[in-house]
């Protein structure tokens, strides 16, 4: 970690400019850090306090101590909001994973019009579901969409109805979340296969591995790396995923595709509850801590050996 | 990529060439169909809509959807279109990407080639910072705009964008950095040259891939929000997404379909266009670093 | 821009009364960004601009004014509100307890607001014996909107019951429609399910159950009826019907798809914008068993106390320009509901709008004028969520029981007092 301090190679006897110096790196990182401090962990403390007060209309310091979050325990609407952040969350990142590695390593066997290609599995990045949420919502509607389509084509009994099937609504999510990311991880994939030393390959092409085994073997493995900055994108993603919700189901049928972002939401500001809207968000911020901590742990123990 | 010119090219190698060109292109059908129905609604009439499917062409082609929505659909009390909001978006974005990109190359410098005691915890804080839910920071940074007097202001939204993606774009710098060796940054210094120097003069040059990655993604993180717009733009900072909603969110009267999207396409098409433009630059930065592969 | 030469004696007078005064700006948040509504905003403007203030707009639209009631919050707490903002029902005593609001009296006097206004919609923009805002319009909630062809074919009567709704609807299924129109979002199943509770229990259930809440009537057998009877009407309703919004539900009883929709009178635009006739191509009858009853919701802008003495002007101007007759006659001609204010000439109403005027006379007068709780008008913002989450909850889950939702419902409610 020494190494990489340049001012550390000239300590002899510090001149006023070079003692000035020493002080630069900080003062240029303070600005961001002064407001990390406020923006962020100010902002969280405070939502702290508001979670252990009774605020319901706007702010307010009338504590009450942990009774929003007992209140939140016995919420069923919180309940279903977090069993589908689990099921949601998890299956948007391991699909995501899986078609992002798949299409990447498809996409390197020289393809022509790679870069068309690579630009249409891209794009949906680019488009917030503000702006792409009705053509989803069409699309799977059974009476309008997928269904329709395919039944007009001569297969009557074809069904695709998901959004409107209380115990699927949350799939259809899935959907739309996968085909706006994955494209994305896609890339991530491309960059990482780009990356790897092509000597290793063909060491272990003349050894006469067939090719599937090269890719499970050696590939793969050493896009180690990429799996873990595509899983934390991906679960940022899905921990915020709000405007998703928003667009496509409004947290309907009902209320089964409720996630805690939209939870916390509609009751911080629609339902003029702001100490039970703060006590989720507070448990949302415990879960993507713990889910966290060990990325940064090794993250940060990487950056000093490498 | 693995070396295929070895394989003996049999029946089973064109089989395979068939299945994996099948498989990309079933995905590029995937990604393609939402804007597949989104282009073909927008130039249909209301009557088209209404008789064909999602994904028929328009019988005839208009651009009526399109005039509309640029130049005379209503907003509110307003009916001209999206245009001035447009470049009400156009303002917010350019400075706060440009300022939010300045200050992540700044302190993934720092946090690479000057760390000090402790700047492993503060990048540690500030990665997780960028997992808070904005739904959170909505009424505390509504007062703080108020006490600092940018409360719906273009200014106000540029300075919350930049605060909120600061984090990221440290992120992309950092991990870019960490691969340049260390010596080019020493030697350097032997040679008498400052920290800004250094920066200027070595880092900055190479930056190019990283530079690019981190401005698709402000962008389009900037561009496409919904939720800082609506809270702190006002009647006429408000941004392109904000105008996008009032417009689609009809209460009473007809859906126009057609303008609904094709005003959806006006908003998406700036990252789209960068997308499609940058995106050869975007994959290669990745490959630089960012991605640590 | 016919409106304008109608009520041009009247305009001037009101220029007059403020020609001499200095202009000032309005900033109005209100979430009526297209059709009818919008052009009816549109016609406040100009009319406060006649008198030489400027309107700045500012329109936030979504989910009947949630994402607007963000926006409010985020810029009080900015210590920068509008002049005026769209808020309805009990959220303006909210805002009026913070001290927010500006009082109004000094216009209300002078316009003799009290003798204008029917006391149910007076105490509505009142706060603590002040007004501090200021209605629009009168909507009644309770309608059932029916096209007759579809009954014709059918070959059955409008009921008038809950009752006799499901042998109609049954007739109505067989014959190959689709009996009640319906979008299953939370607000819509409110209004479909505070219908039945109105028809079913009547006033006096209706109001201790959403009104004061009393626990015995939430877990009475009555609501247990009324929570079977809501969840009968699914099979009515075609399956796709989730996240439907509502004019949608409405466009299919204009084309025949469907029979009847329970909605509010905003409805009633869909099918005048369509060209359809009241009484002839469609009908508008009370919701069933709710004849006498009427469920009011009320529009209204909340003044909020400006510093500017030129805008407090402009904001008084506003405040009489929105209760004077031109206004609240385009307006509610636009929006299909009934004007606020009293002693309005009504030839350029509707049948149905004249229903709804007879109904809320008579109504006012029997103790059957309810406040909407699906809008907003007979709880707090937290105890309405709580009854919504409840209630469209039951209506989507098929595996929860009547009598289990009725318990929910009680403890939900009484965990959000």
């Amino acid at each position: 970690m020494d190494a990489a301090r340049p001012e550390n190679a000239t300590s002899s006897s510090p001149s006023l400019m070079q003692r000035l110096e020493h002080f630069i790196p900080k003062l240029v990182v303070a600005p961001t850090f002064i407001a990390m401090l406020v923006f962020i962990y100010g902002y969280i403390l405070w939502n702290a306090v508001l979670s252990m007060t009774n605020s319901r209309f706007l702010p307010s310091y009338d504590f009450v101590g942990f009774k929003q979050y007992e209140l939140l325990m016995d919420n069923d609407r919180w309940g279903v909001a977090v069993v589908n952040l689990i099921l949601f969350g998890g299956l948007f990142i391991l699909i995501c994973l899986a078609i992002g590695v798949t299409l990447a390593i498809l996409l390197d066997q020289k393809i022509r019009q790679e870069g068309a290609i690579r630009t249409i599995y891209l794009y949906p990045m680019s488009l917030s579901f503000i702006v792409t949420g009705t053509a989803w919502k069409w699309m799977l509607n059974p009476g309008l969409g997928l269904e329709k389509l395919v039944r007009d084509m001569g297969f009557e009994n074809f069904e695709f109805d998901w959004i409107v099937d209380p115990d699927m609504a949350v799939y259809t999510l899935v959907i739309a979340a996968v085909w706006q990311s994955s494209g994305f991880v896609m890339a991530m994939f491309l960059a990482g296969l780009r990356g790897i030393d092509s000597s290793i390959i063909q060491a272990a092409q003349i050894d006469g591995a067939s090719i599937p085994r090269i890719y499970w073997r050696i590939i793969v493995p050493a896009l180690r790396p990429v799996f873990f900055s595509a899983f934390i994108i991906l679960s940022h993603i899905a921990i915020k995923s709000f405007d998703l919700v928003m667009a496509m189901t409004g947290g309907g049928p009902g209320y089964q595709t409720d996630l805690p972002a939209t939870f916390m939401y509609v009751h911080s500001f629609t339902r003029s509850q702001i100490g039970l809207g703060s006590a989720s968000a507070m448990l949302m911020l415990g879960g993507v801590l713990a889910l966290l901590i060990p990325y940064l742990y090794s993250e940060l123990r990487g950056t000093k050996n490498g | 990529m693995v070396n295929t010119h070895m394989a003996q090219r049999d029946w089973r190698y064109y089989l395979n060439r068939g299945i994996i060109h099948f498989i990309l292109l079933f995905a590029v059908l995937f990604y393609l169909l939402p804007l597949i129905v989104m282009v073909f609604t927008s130039f249909k009439t209301m009557d088209d809509i209404r008789a064909g499917n999602l994904i028929s062409l328009p019988t005839e082609w208009v651009v009526d959807a399109w005039v509309k929505a640029w130049s005379s659909a209503c907003t509110g009390v307003k009916c001209e279109g999206v245009e001035g909001y447009f470049w009400n978006s156009v303002a917010i974005v350019v400075p706060a990407v440009l300022i939010s990109t300045a200050i992540g190359a700044l302190n993934g410098y720092v946090l690479t080639k000057w760390r000090f005691r402790g700047s492993e915890i503060f990048f540690g804080f500030l990665l997780f910072g960028c997992f808070i839910p904005f739904q959170v920071v909505l009424l505390p940074m509504a007062q703080t705009l108020g006490w600092l007097g940018l409360a719906n202001t273009t200014a106000g939204l540029v300075m919350v964008h930049v605060v909120y993606g600061m984090a990221f774009t440290t992120l992309f710098f950092r991990n870019f950095y960490v691969n340049i060796p260390d010596e080019l940054v020493k030697a350097a210094h032997l040679d008498g040259a400052g920290f800004f120097t250094i920066f200027w003069r070595i880092l900055l040059p190479i930056s190019g891939p990283i530079i690019v990655v981190t401005i698709i993604w402000q962008t389009t993180q900037i561009w496409n929000d919904f939720l800082f717009g609506v809270v702190y733009g006002s009647g006429e900072t408000q941004p392109i997404t904000v105008a996008l909603n009032n417009l689609v969110n009809t209460s009473t009267g007809v859906k126009e379909y057609n303008v609904h999207m094709a005003a959806a396409i006006i908003a998406g098409l700036p990252t789209l266009l960068v997308y499609v433009l940058a995106g050869k630059y975007f994959v290669r930065g990745l490959t630089a670093g960012s991605v640590k592969g | 821009m016919k409106f304008k030469k109608l009520f041009a004696p009247i305009l001037l007078s009101s220029v007059a009364a403020t020609a001499s005064v200095q202009a000032g700006e309005v900033e109005v948040l209100h979430w009526w960004t297209s059709g009818g509504e919008a052009k009816s905003v549109a016609v406040l403007k100009d009319l406060l601009e006649k008198q030489g203030h400027s309107w700045k707009d500012f329109a936030v639209a979504g989910g009947g004014g949630e994402s607007a009631m963000t926006v409010l919050k985020s810029r009080a707490v900015s210590g920068n509100p509008p002049a005026a903002a769209q808020i309805k029902g009990l959220d303006i005593q909210e805002w009026a307890n913070l001290g927010l609001l500006t009082n109004l009296d000094g216009v209300a006097k002078k316009a003799n607001w009290d003798n204008l206004l029917p006391g149910v919609v007076s105490n509505v923009m009142k706060s603590g014996g002040k007004y501090v805002a200021v209605p629009v319009n009168v909507h009644r909630v309770n309608w059932l909107w029916a096209n007759p062809e579809v009954f014709k074919k059918a070959g059955v009567e409008i009921p008038t019951t809950w009752d006799n709704f499901f042998p109609a609807a049954d007739a109505i299924q067989k014959a190959g429609f689709i009996p009640l129109a319906h979008g299953g979002q939370a607000w819509q199943d409110a209004t479909l399910f505070e219908a039945v509770a109105l028809g079913m229990g009547g006033s006096d259930f209706y109001n201790k159950a959403f009104v004061t809440h009393d626990m015995n009537t939430l877990k009475s057998d009555q609501m247990v009826k009324v929570f079977e009877t809501f969840k009968r009407l699914k099979k009515y309703i075609d399956k796709d019907s989730a996240g439907r919004d509502w004019n949608i539900a409405t466009s299919m009883v204009i084309n025949g798809k469907a029979a009847m929709q329970v909605m509010g009178d905003w409805a009633k635009g869909e099918f005048t914008a369509a060209g359809k006739k009241p009484g002839v191509d469609f009908m508008c009858l009370a919701a069933p068993g709710t004849s006498g009853q009427f469920t009011f919701n009320i529009d209204s802008f909340a003044m909020f106390k400006l510093n500017n003495s030129d805008n407090v002007k402009a904001q008084n101007a506003l405040a009489s320009t929105i209760m004077g007759p031109e206004f609240q006659e385009v307006f509610n001609l636009n929006k299909g509901s009934i004007p606020a204010r009293l002693g309005m000439a009504r030839d350029k109403f509707d049948s149905c709008a004249h229903a709804s005027m007879d109904a809320f006379n008579g109504s006012a007068a029997t103790g059957d004028l309810v406040p909407s709780m699906a809008h907003g008008l007979s709880t707090t913002s937290y105890i309405q969520g709580a009854i919504y989450d409840v209630v469209t909850n039951f209506f989507n889950d098929d595996n929860l029981s009547a009598k289990d939702a009725v318990n929910k419902l009680a403890q939900a409610v009484k965990a959000a007092m």
